[in-house]
């Protein structure tokens, strides 16, 4: 019953967070209602039992990527922006695509519960370790490499952001 | 049932004591800064001034509340309840002492405890820039907006260093949960020296306390790293626009960092609640530390300086010697010596911010950015991978 | 599942998802459009934590916090991308940005 209630607010975050961003003109708004969306998704993944990424999802996303959007709109001026034509040149192109993904949600959510069922989940005993040790044991193992690789990305993005933004290297 | 009506019994306990400790830090900040430049603070309300905080707050709450009118209102409100909620919450998980029995009723002195709560508390850090940062934004001065940008940059980059000093120990005790992490630092090694992180083999974790603190430091935007309100530079930075409780808000949300601050170092490094010598030892500290204080008021009472002393000075020394019997007595001593301990370190580390604020200049904003990405990251880094190779080869 | 089950998770991040392609083609502003793309991405996360709650494992989320990393790098480069135009051409239109455009 509880989770119920939660789930229902958390989605209300999370969709209504989501329709201000895409809808309103004022960048720093935007930007502040995406914060309230992604915090709505941070609290499905405490739903979730996903503890870890909870804890990562705001420290990363809100407190770290977020940081970094309302940093730039703050330095550009967008004041003239929000008084002009908010779409796009290629609306009609637009309207059809989303067109699309609306009528394929439309259809499966007209087939109703059986369409979103999967094959039944493998009987796997419930794990005594916590969340986060789970993750630390199965991305330090299994997907050692990909760590390794996302390390690496990370770099490229760190250097490639600072020749880009430095006027003179 | 019961479980609701200790929770929120502890909660309305935790909100007062935390209230009060708060108005009282900053008349300790004030006393100390002034006894480190030879002034001698608020005096003149109460004795040595002790009801300042009192007066303070009825200040802060009469004062009128000027609200500028080119300012984003719904922001311009929003940003200080962020600030402050922030902070306050982040003290939720912060275990003051062990399981304790009152009237036949078994909890623990923490308000919850949470198997993220450490990463719950850097969460919650990141989440009060956002206080700030729309503080700065919302005032519509450019000052604030100044202050505002400066101070998200600088936490966004001191984050970093933080999270990776308190990386290291957490590669010892091997959890995340803030109760578990102090039982972790339990006995004594060679019989007298604490099981805490910053000595525990087989990485002692000195380097990175001081590496916390420096980035905890920038975190709670003390000096000298308190540029997003440098006042000779920025008027008040982000807070300029400001005034009355909004003010206090952001008063408040810096202390309550920097209280979480020293309490979260308090339980990573310094093994929380646990007393720092072994035995009889450990539990006689307190009583002597409070019958001293007893003692000193007791004697200056009695060669009173100045009139009213002769009358004030006996009662403080009544109430040190009540609380140095409260340490004796059986019952209260289990859940007194936990909290004095706990207090202790919080309190010497709290010193140590006031210490700092008193005796550092303020750093330039490429110094303190250069800083933090040239010396304390690396640091950090480096400081991480040693305290890994010599968990690993410990095994 | 205990109360809520895995569909209407699903339908949730559909929904998010197509608010996020809706922004992401309809918007004209470079840092609306980016918004948008954090939208999807964190759409598609929801689906691997809700998949990997259902399934019992962890899998789907080493999937989700290496799509955080993607997304931090993502922010990190688009933005001074975003800083770069904004510095050479005094706008952040997606229409007016259009030098390569065939």
């Amino acid at each position: 019953m509880l989770d119920t209630v939660f789930f229902y607010l958390f989605t209300l975050l999370t969709l209504g967070g989501a329709i201000l961003t895409v809808a309103t003109r004022n960048a720093v708004h935007s930007a502040l209602f995406l914060i309230t969306s992604l915090l709505g998704v941070a609290g499905l993944y405490l739903l979730l039992h996903a503890e870890f990424l909870f804890a990562v999802q705001i420290i990363v996303y809100v407190g770290g990527i977020m940081v970094l959007f309302l940093f730039v709109i703050m330095l550009v001026n967008l004041d003239a922006a929000a008084a002009q034509r908010q779409f796009s040149r290629m609306w009609p192109v637009a309207l059809g695509c989303v067109a699309l993904v609306g009528l394929e949600l439309f259809y499966f959510l007209g087939k109703g519960e059986p369409a979103f069922r999967i094959a039944a989940p493998p009987p796997v005993p419930e794990p005594t370790a916590g969340n986060t040790e789970r993750i630390a044991d199965v991305l330090f193992s299994q997907y050692l490499l990909p760590f390794e690789i996302a390390s690496l990305l990370l770099l490229v993005a760190v250097i490639g952001s600072v020749v880009m933004a430095k006027k003179r290297i | 049932m019961e479980f609701f009506i200790v929770s929120t019994i502890k909660a309305l306990l935790v909100f007062f004591v935390l209230m009060t400790t708060l108005a009282y830090l900053q008349w300790v900040e004030r006393k100390v800064i002034a006894h480190i430049q030879l002034r001698q603070g608020p005096y003149r309300v109460g004795p040595h001034g002790l009801l300042q905080p009192l007066a303070d707050v009825i200040k802060l709450i009469t004062k009128e509340g000027i609200v500028p009118p080119h300012v984003n209102k719904f922001f311009y409100f929003l940003a200080p309840i962020i600030a402050v909620s922030m902070s306050l919450i982040a003290i939720s998980v912060i275990p003051f002492g062990g399981e304790i029995e009152v009237f036949g009723i078994t909890t623990h002195m923490q308000l919850t405890d949470l198997n993220i709560g450490l990463l719950l508390v850097l969460a919650l850090a990141s989440m009060g820039t956002y206080g700030i940062a729309l503080a700065g934004w919302a005032s519509n001065n450019k000052y604030s907006l100044l202050g505002g940008l400066r101070s998200s940059a600088q936490m966004v980059s001191y984050e970093l260093p933080l999270s990776l000093a308190i990386a290291s120990p957490l590669l010892l005790l091997n959890t995340l949960s803030l109760r578990e992490m102090v039982t972790q630092q339990e006995g004594f090694m060679l019989g007298f020296l604490p099981n805490w992180t910053i000595f525990q083999g087989p990485a002692p974790q000195l380097v990175g306390m001081v590496l916390f603190l420096i980035a905890a430091f920038a975190e709670t935007n003390r000096i000298p790293f308190d540029l997003p309100e440098a006042e000779t530079e920025l008027v008040a930075g982000f807070h300029a626009e400001y005034s009355s409780m909004k003010f206090a808000a952001f008063f408040m949300a810096e202390y309550s960092n920097m209280l979480t601050a020293a309490a979260v170092t308090t339980t990573v490094f310094l093994g929380g609640w646990l007393p720092a010598l072994p035995g009889m030892a450990g539990d006689l500290i307190a009583p002597a530390v409070f019958a001293t204080g007893g003692a000193v008021c007791l004697y200056h009472g009695l060669n009173p300086a100045r009139k009213r002393d002769k009358y004030t000075l006996p009662v403080f020394a009544l109430v040190f010697f009540g609380l140095a019997a409260l340490f004796l007595a059986p019952p209260l001593k289990d859940i007194a010596m936990p909290l004095f301990w706990f207090g202790a370190k919080t309190g010497a580390l709290l010193f140590v911010f006031i210490w700092i604020r008193g005796t550092l200049p303020r750093f330039r904003y490429d110094q303190l950015m250069g800083f933090c990405w040239k010396f304390l990251f690396p640091v950090a880094v480096l400081h991480l991978l040693a305290t890994a190779l010599l968990v690993a080869l410990a095994g | 599942m205990n109360g809520v089950p895995l569909s209407w998770y699903l339908v949730l991040s559909a929904i998010l998802f197509s608010l996020g392609v809706a922004g992401f083609l309809f918007r004209r502003n470079i840092i609306t459009i980016f918004m948008s793309i954090e939208l999807m991405l964190n759409a598609v996360n929801l689906t691997f934590i809700a998949f990997s709650y259902d399934l019992r494992q962890v899998n789907g989320h080493i999937f989700t916090f290496f799509v955080m990393v993607v997304a931090a790098a993502e922010a990190a480069v688009g933005l001074a991308i975003i800083l770069t135009v904004y510095k050479n051409r005094g706008t952040l239109n997606a229409d007016d940005v259009n030098s390569l455009r065939f």
